[in-house]
């Protein structure tokens, strides 16, 4: 009871998330998310990437902007940024894809990864004004920590776009409380140190972070890094999380399929369908 | 929370991964609790004594300025073990690492120079060291990858991206995101997120200190300038902080300008750049209208970074601190000329900062002491020197 009036009193955005939960969870079911590059490996193809994983059962949908220097990026999807970057995709075409989408899709949760550098050039205010037009609901800094984070924050809330914080395995309490304290939307929970990628898995998060989690209030946690498979999304339900993101996954399907988009299509559907099956509680 | 400040003004902070936020803290917890240990400060100093070989000399040049009204000295970094003043700041975080109770150590280099530092380092304390190397880098600078390796560094080759030197800091944040817990990114200049800008500044510092002291004893005065160059801004910013609080010693920094600072070939980020952040700091960089960053270029390896340290950044927003680029071109007539009058080869770095003091001395009309940093040799630029300059010599 009281987690709920806590949750509902963080900043709601525009309510396609909580919604999203609320939905679920009267059907006890988990959160499924992909991530993928927009403009990978090139716009007009993004957009039906994007549609493929929504037909598969996608609960909300994680998007990067493709940037020249990931540093939390794995060889995948730095890989997916270079395509990206080589069909010339710029920001204005991501949102562009964006838009397409929200107009097809008006209820789906929309989340921009990316990296600061690409906020700042546009400006923040600008940026966060774009993203809002084009029906983004959260965005996440890869390389924005708590510490650094109130302007972005503040200027979110002012475009009633939400502000995903990260909460890593080895966070100290005071970085907990402060994530229960200012997140919304969700909260992403790394599965484990390191870089994105499927290479690693990602490790059960330990109960005593997900409790610690709870007792701090923090937004929904969404385990992502290293998940690739409908067993790792299972446990990450049943430990306690609110559902599971996987870029690296998804996206290492657009990698082998490149010279055939119709297969591409159908097996990021399938890939998807068997994701979302595992959230069943 | 942080115990020191984070900025340099609205430059620097710690644009980084929350997952690396620890692992900073860590390191500046352990600066602070070195900082107030003697038996560290102790180790530290022996070290650079006896190992390194400070303090080093400052040479007042005999032949190389024509202007009876101008005195100029150089730092003769050149003359510390590693060829470079990198060994100064390397000592002091390998030092740290052992005592976060580290065995690892995780470095990234761009000509090799700070990779080199950072063998020597971990050869003599025991510390296993991997270093990123852009692969380009890798081929171009086969002589220090050897040098590296006979120390029993690690040299892995990096071909993400562009293959040189900020995809080689890249991939070092990448593996230090996963292994912080035994090893400590040993981080080559005075750029990055907090605490390594002032960690690096720190270590360096004696540079000015003993500046400062040998042109008290030789002139009774201070100088008028002190001159360094700028690619990260180790050297500068360890020549500077001593003379920061001195309002009458010009704090002069000289960028890579390349082929011309208004080609895209150079990296002069704090004359030319934009703000932006990269490698965790909000400071000079260069970038495209979206943000990307792009390529930088000198005829300087250790020049070739396309952000620069951002108390740099802050010196010059200020107006404490002056910044000036010089071409490859000059930067490699001072080169020449150093060697020729004054028997000293220095590094293609240092070039570019004596070829702009030598430029002041030439227009000064007033009686004017100015102090180059002369922050390395020359030795490891012989075969890249030769191939430009050929049979020309």
């Amino acid at each position: 009871m009281e987690q709920t009036r806590s949750q509902s009193a963080k900043f709601d955005g525009s309510a396609r998330y909580s919604k999203m939960f609320s939905r679920l969870n009267e059907v006890e079911q988990g959160a499924f998310v992909p991530f993928v590059m927009l403009g990978d490996p090139e716009p007009e193809t993004s957009f039906e990437i994007i549609k493929a994983l929504i037909e598969g059962g996608a609960d909300a949908l994680e998007l990067g902007i493709p940037y020249s220097d990931p540093i939390a990026d794995g060889p995948t999807i730095q890989k997916a940024s270079i395509r990206a970057l080589k069909s010339k995709v710029r920001p204005g075409d991501c949102f562009e894809i964006i838009s397409k989408v929200r107009a097809e899709f008006p209820d789906i949760p929309i989340g921009l990864l990316l990296y600061s550098n690409l906020v700042l050039a546009k400006g923040v205010d600008e940026f966060y004004l774009s993203a809002s037009k084009a029906g983004v609901d959260s965005i996440l800094i890869a390389d924005v920590p708590l510490r650094e984070a109130d302007r972005f924050i503040n200027i979110a809330k002012a475009h009633n776009i939400q502000q995903i914080l990260i909460a890593p395995p080895n966070a100290s309490d005071e970085t907990l409380s402060a994530i229960g304290d200012k997140s919304a939307g969700y909260t992403y929970l790394l599965g484990r140190a390191g870089v994105t990628g499927a290479e690693t898995a990602a490790d059960v998060p330990a109960k005593a972070l997900i409790d610690k989690l709870q007792q701090y209030q923090v937004a929904p946690p969404l385990l992502g890094f290293g998940i690739s498979t409908p067993e790792q999304v299972k446990t990450a339900i049943q430990s306690g999380a609110a559902g599971a993101i996987s870029g690296s996954a998804t996206v290492n399907i657009i990698e082998k399929h490149l010279d055939d988009k119709p297969a591409m299509l159908s097996a990021l559907k399938a890939f998807v369908q068997s994701m979302k099956a595992a959230t069943q509680k | 929370m942080n115990k020191l400040d984070t900025k340099f003004g609205d430059f620097g902070g710690m644009y980084v991964p929350e997952l690396l936020i620890p692992a900073l803290d860590q390191l500046e917890q352990a600066f602070l609790d070195a900082k107030d240990d003697p038996g560290f400060q102790e180790e530290f100093m022996s070290l650079l004594k006896d190992y390194a070989g400070r303090p080093t000399a400052m040479t007042l040049s005999r032949n190389l300025v024509s202007n009876p009204k101008v005195k100029l000295y150089l730092k003769r970094e050149d003359l510390l073990h590693g060829g470079a003043h990198k060994t100064n700041q390397v000592l002091g975080q390998a030092l740290l690492t052992k005592r976060m109770g580290k065995k690892e150590v995780i470095a990234e280099t761009g000509a090799g120079q700070h990779g080199v530092a950072t063998a020597l380092a971990c050869a003599l304390l025991g510390l296993k060291a991997r270093i990123y190397m852009g692969a380009k880098d890798v081929e171009r600078q086969a002589p220090n990858v050897f040098r590296m390796r006979l120390m029993g560094a690690e040299v892995i080759p990096v071909d993400s991206g562009s293959g040189t030197l900020k995809d080689a800091v890249n991939e070092a944040m990448r593996d230090w995101s996963a292994t912080y817990d035994k090893a400590h990114y040993l981080l080559g200049t005075a750029a990055g997120p907090h605490p390594f800008p002032t960690i690096v500044r720190e270590y360096h510092r004696m540079i000015g200190e003993e500046t400062r002291a040998q042109i008290m004893e030789k002139e009774g005065r201070l100088p008028d300038a002190v001159v360094a160059c700028v690619g990260g801004g180790s050297n500068a910013i360890g020549m500077f902080a001593d003379f920061i609080d001195e309002p009458d010693v010009r704090l002069i920094g000289v960028e890579p300008a390349g082929k011309g600072v208004h080609t895209k070939e150079h990296g002069a980020t704090i004359c030319t750049g934009t703000k932006g952040i990269l490698h965790g700091a909000f400071t000079f960089i260069m970038q495209d209208h979206d943000g990307q960053i792009e390529e930088s270029y000198s005829v300087s390896a250790g020049l070739d970074y396309p952000a620069v340290g951002p108390q740099h950044a802050y010196l010059h927003d200020i107006g404490r601190a002056e910044y000036f680029a010089v071409t490859d071109t000059e930067a490699l007539n001072a080169f020449q000329l150093l060697a020729r009058k004054e028997g000293i080869i220095p590094a293609l770095e240092s070039s570019h900062a004596l070829a702009h003091a030598l430029n002041m001395a030439e227009e000064a009309e007033e009686e004017t002491i100015i102090v180059v940093n002369l922050s390395g040799r020359g030795d490891k630029d012989l075969a890249h020197v030769t191939k430009i300059l050929g049979d020309k010599l």
